[in-house]
């Protein structure tokens, strides 16, 4: 099983709530934004152009990593930091579902008031 | 990134009509398809089971929140929460809101569904697995279809 198999499957155990919260900052959205381009990153690479410091950086990616949203690999003597889409993904779908199922029952609720 | 679904639709009924649809155990049932147990009552229990066909085994439960006529109403729930063996009595519900707006062809009916964020992320496997179900039988049904008629 690889690295990052393992990984999503611990993911999956975890509940939504820290995804959302992980998410819900402007710093770590962009961080995100940053690691969805192009993988992986170490941090000398995402503290360039940055204000923040590398202290913060590294705090901000250990909150996306509890969160299972990123995950590091070691290479040589750095550890870099990679995008995983399948715990948004996950959400994604599932709101997706619900949603569905709305649509079917509000279309049912229309033709019920409307015949 | 949102933890909530908003729904809008235009229903070509007065508001009393939709309020009545949305309310009345009954008809709520009717295109819900639960069969409820008794009335809607604030703050209290709303149980009943699923009369969706292939999912009659499963109960409905809902604490119904707010009735404020043909204004609003609301409900916490948890969302197709599908293994009838299982308590889910401890997970934090999800809000659901139908307000109704009066509109020159009838009404504006505004869903929302919020507080996903509390779910577990193993009960979204589940209700794929609900969804799933539901595609396999299609495609069983597709099949046969097709080997009927070739």
């Amino acid at each position: 099983m690889s690295q990052k198999r393992r990984s999503s499957a611990v993911a999956k155990r975890q509940v939504q709530a820290p995804i959302f919260a992980a998410l819900g900052d402007q710093t770590r959205l962009a961080l995100v934004a940053k690691l969805c381009r192009r993988q992986p990153y170490s941090i000398s690479q995402l503290t360039h152009g940055s204000k923040l410091t590398r202290q913060a950086i590294t705090k901000h990616l250990r909150v996306l990593q509890s969160a299972g949203i990123v995950h590091s690999v070691r290479r040589g003597r750095e550890s870099l930091f990679e995008f995983d889409p399948q715990p948004i993904e996950g959400i994604k779908e599932y709101l997706d579902f619900v949603s569905g199922q709305w649509d079917q029952a509000l279309s049912r609720l229309k033709s019920f008031v409307e015949e | 990134m949102t933890d909530r679904i908003e729904k809008r639709i235009e229903l070509k009924a007065p508001v009393s009509r939709v309020w009545r649809a949305l309310t009345d155990y009954r008809e709520f049932g009717q295109w819900f398809r639960v069969k409820l147990d008794g009335p809607f009552k604030a703050g209290q229990v709303s149980r009943g089971h699923i009369t969706y066909p292939g999912y009659e085994h499963l109960k409905w439960e809902a604490v119904v929140q707010k009735i404020e006529p043909e204004r609003l109403f609301s409900f916490t729930w948890h969302p197709y929460a599908i293994d009838p063996k299982k308590d889910y009595s401890k997970e934090t519900p999800t809000l659901v809101e139908f307000r109704l707006e009066k509109t020159a062809g009838g009404t504006l009916l505004l869903l929302t569904e919020s507080g996903f964020d509390k779910i577990p992320s193993d009960r979204r496997a589940e209700a794929f697995r609900m969804n799933d179900g539901g595609w396999t039988e299609q495609m069983k049904n597709i099949e046969s279809h097709v080997a009927k008629t070739s």
